[in-house]
């Protein structure tokens, strides 16, 4: 017997590529551009994401019962909020050091619509064991992009990789730069991030024609 | 038994008690951790004095590499030798320095109010070296740090940290290579306390000339290199009082 049945295993692997939350959906741009100028800062992000998602979408799940609908927005909100909180004061107390990489991140998971989407879309009709399964799966989604994001970033913007150089010293030139190469400043701001998302967006589609909407 | 979710009645129940679950998890949660969070904070802020002191485990190609908080606690009784405040000019022997809130003390000065204003001073290689706290305002929001100085106020080493600069531009102040060029400049323009000037134009990237009152800026990040200079002279201004009487003894 396989782990997953079919239907399950799809809950995770859809996200990651045909219905890709940022990709397809168009959800989360926002963090995707404001987080995505270090490799390091997106890994952190998207392992922050898939926690908070997973449990989340179990938590409204279990809920989905009880909350009544008039509400269910501000019950999603607190939700959230919530667990960012406990994520957070967690790690100031036993991971010190990761909190402070994360302090600026953390506020920005609360208005993840990625998250709010799931809850909305999925969780809120869904068992508990498929709404963790949908949860992760969009959350390893958005991390596959925002990691590939960063890492073009950091790449082309810096010159390093999770901080560490790998295309030679740009002040002493060493490396590429002993043969004229340059970082292109253009990359480490936010407008770069949409070039980047879009030309992942765009290559995509053209793999895949299925995905092209109909105009 | 299906509840009916739609009266108004279960719903303020719902909302009261969803309240009082979140209320209680956090409150419980908040006060367990709140030692914890007090100790790494009082560790964080140990190691960032020494690291600006030169107090470090940095290897020439390493990053930023605080003494490690299992004997940093140690190793600050070892280094920092006295602990001093300046009130309204005056300078008073304080053990509790330490455990004064800069960011208020600070902002008190700034508005006129009195002020207790912390100086850490420690002792490197035989001389005495003087650890002054900084605190300003970069692009987004806070930037703090610590910065030493010798009798000569020839800058030992800093430390700057921030709450939001941009990842990949301002943040990049507490790297090592912007943090390092500090070292050796002098705050001493002739007489005068003229601080240390992020340029942008200064035309010395490696940082040979130490004289210049000048480091080079992060390009990409002109708010957060004015706000770093701005919080020095700041710095400076606060505790000229206490710099005049280390210089002229």
């Amino acid at each position: 017997m396989a782990l997953l049945s079919k239907k399950d295993a799809n809950l995770i692997l859809d996200p990651l590529a045909d219905n890709n939350p940022i990709t397809i959906q168009v959800l989360g741009i926002c963090s995707a551009l404001a987080i995505t100028a270090e490799l390091k800062a997106s890994l952190v992000m998207s392992i922050s994401v898939i926690f908070v998602m997973g449990v989340g979408n179990v938590v409204i799940s279990l809920m989905r019962n009880l909350i009544p609908s008039k509400i269910r927005i501000i019950a999603q909100l607190i939700v959230v909020a919530t667990l960012v909180i406990v994520v957070d004061q967690v790690l100031k107390a036993f991971a010190y050091e990761l909190s402070k990489t994360l302090s600026v991140f953390v506020g920005l998971i609360i208005t993840n619509c990625i998250i709010m989407g799931r809850f909305e879309a999925f969780a809120l009709g869904n068992g508990v064991w498929r709404s963790f399964l949908d949860g992760i799966g969009n959350a390893l989604g958005y991390g596959v992009i925002l990691v590939m994001v960063g890492f073009f970033r950091e790449l082309l913007g810096a010159g390093t990789l999770f901080g560490i150089p790998v295309l030679g010293d740009p002040i002493t030139k060493t490396g590429l730069y002993a043969i004229g190469y340059e970082n292109n400043g253009f990359m480490i701001i936010p407008p770069a991030a949409l070039i980047v998302v879009g030309i992942i967006i765009w290559v995509q589609r053209s793999r895949n024609k299925a995905l092209i909407e109909e105009a | 038994m299906a509840i009916n979710t739609d009266k108004n009645g279960y719903t303020i129940l719902f909302s009261v008690l969803m309240v009082i679950v979140v209320g209680s998890i956090l409150a419980f949660l908040a006060s367990g951790l709140s030692d914890r969070i007090k100790e790494n904070e009082r560790f964080e802020k140990q190691q960032n004095i020494l690291y600006a002191m030169g107090v470090h485990e940095n290897t020439p190609d390493s990053g930023v590499n605080f003494i490690p908080t299992d004997v940093v606690e140690e190793k600050f009784e070892e280094n920092i030798t006295e602990q001093y405040v300046l009130i309204d000019g005056e300078i008073k022997k304080d053990d509790n320095a330490f455990s004064l809130d800069v960011k208020k003390e600070i902002a008190a000065f700034k508005k006129g109010e009195e002020a207790k204003l912390p100086i850490f001073v420690g002792k490197k290689d035989g001389e005495n070296v003087y650890v002054l706290p900084m605190y300003g305002k970069g692009l987004w929001d806070a930037i703090w740090g610590f910065i030493s100085v010798d009798k000569n106020m020839v800058v030992q080493g800093v430390y700057f940290d921030h709450k939001g600069e941009t990842a990949g531009l301002g943040a990049n102040i507490k790297l090592r290579f912007f943090m390092d060029d500090f070292i050796g400049e002098s705050l001493l323009d002739g007489g005068s306390y003229a601080g240390i000037t992020v340029s942008k134009t200064n035309n010395d990237p490696v940082n040979e000339d130490k004289q210049d009152n000048e480091v080079d800026a992060i390009a990409g990040s002109t708010i957060t290199g004015n706000g770093v200079t701005a919080m020095i002279k700041e710095t400076l201004k606060a505790y000229k009082p206490y710099l005049e009487t280390i210089r002229t003894n």
